[in-house]
């Protein structure tokens, strides 16, 4: 009986997670097969016939392609920017003790989630303009940083807490001067948990649309998430065959960089320290 | 090497006084333990020396130099930490040539003479590994390399042998003494373990609540305890109090469950210290106690309470009223539980303390 009862179990399981995994990698498998497909579908099916002329055609499309270069200068600056300045303001605040830091972080990401909201569009965009940034990188890698800061130190502060002091304190006592300390200690030990929060800033900033759409002006500078459109009929509905092209080709950098920082370093979620 | 001093050093966190006018003087090569309960003080005590903590009031000086307001990285001491702080992204070999390279030495220097100190410490096999593959006795030695690397003026130890298991700790505890003696460095090494103390340090300094006790060398603080918190800290099993009252008249001592304990031996020197009728704790080492065949003048009438055999000696703890005493005995046959006994209190070696607790004949 507990014999059929647990083969039971185990196929109904199974076909459960089956289910939620088709659910998952049917749109996946579709975004492999369709750029290959000579006619647009929806369908997930074998390409028939198989072509390359997708690929072509969108790399004939010179405003597409440097739009890619575009959204890596934009995710990839703020990815250093946010990553940097969260480590050591996580690090700053751990240590110097800040009183009522818990409400001030809430605060802060309460408010963030404003910063990169819709609601905020129109003072931020007179605010780039009053600055001179509209239409620069630097306005839109400020605008994302703004919004994504809080929330990256409060992710980084875990990973501060984790960390024992007198790994600090030792090297104060080798002779480090505090900038050494932090370059050749706590950056280190560190690490995960900036990888973290830096592949975070940056598919964050690959995938947004609105901030780089009002702060920036010229085609030439447009990230990929806004290139997409111009694979777009006149009339607003999506040329399957170019759009999947573009959109494996715009999935692959994220692909890439979560595949290289999880070989080369691991991925943690938490703080503390593999000794 | 050199000779640290403290003056008044007084560290307050808050209203907490953690360091309480601490004045001390290390000598010049000197062992010295800061021993005492945890929280008393000894830590950071250790912590304000090397710097990590800033006196509230107070100097400190290494050499004859005045580093009071000086950071960590300018005074030239080395600190091995409790739980060794050995980087974990770094190989030994790094981690222990790490202060040279803040010092910017060149690299083959700084192969040189970390291979040179591993050989001292029987770790230079060991150098490619990460700390996280090293022993608890091997990263303690790891970390004591760190320490001796750079030739600092002083090696401050945070309690090093606390992580270690039983047997290693005595292993690791005479390479140190003998490390220690045989480089001449000032050594500031701080525990709670009196035997630690007792065994590693030329001198100790009792610390608790704050204030530094006592401080002298291990045979002056066991045999002389300055008062019964010292008393009941040194030596395990620690000193037995009793607490009586002295007729100096009657040249006795009533204990609390009234028998009389004779002190005619020392009468002339206690009046001296005492007044008539003044409450005393007697104290006595647990292997100046013995048993004797039947009533005396010095002896006390009591009941076996625990009997603990522990090979070249067996530790018997006895009840006289409500206060235990414990006898430290090398007999063939110790008492049993329950057996009412006679033990011989030896007034000549007995310590006498005033009822505040301070040492007075």
């Amino acid at each position: 009986m507990t014999v059929i009862r647990h083969v039971l179990s185990r196929i109904l399981f199974a076909g459960f997670a089956a289910l939620v995994g088709a659910f998952f990698a049917l749109p996946m498998l579709w975004l492999t097969l369709a750029p290959f497909n000579a006619r647009g579908t929806l369908a997930v099916e074998i390409p028939r016939p198989f072509t390359l002329a997708n690929f072509q055609a969108v790399f004939a499309n010179a405003f597409a392609v440097r739009a890619l270069g575009n959204s890596l200068i934009l995710a990839g600056g703020t990815m250093l920017v946010v990553t940097l300045t969260a480590t050591l303001a996580a690090y700053a605040l751990s240590r110097a003790e800040v009183p009522y830091y818990d409400l001030l972080t809430y605060g802060l990401i309460l408010f963030s989630s404003v910063v990169t909201g819709t609601a905020a569009m129109v003072p931020i965009f007179l605010l780039a303009n009053a600055l001179g940034l509209v239409d620069t990188y630097v306005g839109v890698i400020m605008a994302f940083t703004g919004g994504l800061l809080p929330t990256a130190i409060f992710i980084l502060r875990d990973f501060v807490e984790g960390l024992p002091r007198s790994y600090e304190e030792s090297a104060m006592v080798c002779g480090a001067s505090p900038w050494r300390m932090v370059w050749d200690v706590v950056m280190p030990l560190l690490r995960p948990g900036m990888m973290v929060v830096g592949i975070w800033a940056f598919v964050q900033v690959w995938g947004a649309f609105l901030i780089p759409f009002v702060l920036l002006r010229s085609p030439a500078r447009m990230p990929a998430a806004i290139a997409i459109y111009s694979f777009y009929t006149e009339a607003g509905t999506p040329i399957l065959t170019l759009t999947s092209a573009y959109a494996l080709l715009y999935a692959l950098p994220v692909l890439a960089l979560y595949l290289f920082v999880n070989a080369r370093y691991g991925f943690r979620f938490f703080g503390g320290i593999k000794r | 090497m050199a000779r640290i001093r403290l003056e008044g050093v007084t560290k307050a966190f808050g209203t907490v006084v953690a360091v309480d006018a601490v004045t001390l003087d290390i000598e010049d090569g000197e062992f010295f333990a800061l021993l005492g309960p945890s929280g008393c003080g000894k830590t950071t005590t250790l912590r304000l020396i090397a710097g990590l903590e800033r006196p509230t009031r107070g100097r400190i000086f290494i050499g004859e130099r005045d580093v009071t307001e000086l950071p960590p990285q300018a005074r030239d001491v080395a600190m091995v930490f409790q739980d060794y702080a050995l980087y974990p992204h770094m190989t030994v070999l790094e981690n222990i040539g790490y202060p040279l390279k803040v010092r910017r030495y060149a690299k083959p220097e700084i192969h040189r003479r970390v291979r040179e100190v591993a050989e001292v410490l029987q770790i230079a096999d060991l150098l490619d590994r990460r700390p996280g593959q090293l022993s608890g006795g091997q990263q303690q030695r790891a970390a004591v390399a760190r320490a001796l690397v750079y030739h600092p003026q002083a090696f401050l130890f945070d309690e090093p042998l606390s992580n270690l298991d039983a047997k290693l700790r005595l292993e690791a505890r005479s390479f140190l003494k003998h490390l220690q003696k045989s480089l001449g460095i000032t050594t500031v090494y701080v525990t709670h373990d009196q035997a630690e103390a007792m065994a590693l340090a030329d001198r100790i300094g009792v610390m608790d609540q704050g204030r530094l006790l006592q401080v002298g060398t291990p045979l002056e603080i066991y045999r002389r305890p300055r008062n019964t918190f010292v008393a009941t800290f040194i030596g395990s099993p620690p000193m037995n109090l009793l607490s009586g009252r002295l007729h100096l008249a009657e040249s006795a001592l009533i204990l609390t469950d009234g028998q009389a304990l004779s002190v005619a031996d020392r009468v002339e020197a206690l009046r001296q210290a005492f007044r008539e009728g003044e409450r005393v704790w007697l104290g006595v080492r647990p292997e100046h106690l013995a048993l004797a065949e039947g009533p005396g003048p010095t002896h006390l009438s009591a009941r076996v309470y625990a009997v603990e055999p522990l090979g070249v000696e067996t530790l018997v703890t006895v009840q006289v009223d409500e206060e235990r005493l414990t006898l430290r005995l090398s007999v063939d046959e110790p008492p049993v539980l329950r057996e009412q006994v006679w033990v011989r209190i030896p007034l000549e070696r007995a310590l006498f303390f005033r009822e505040s607790g301070e040492l007075a004949l």
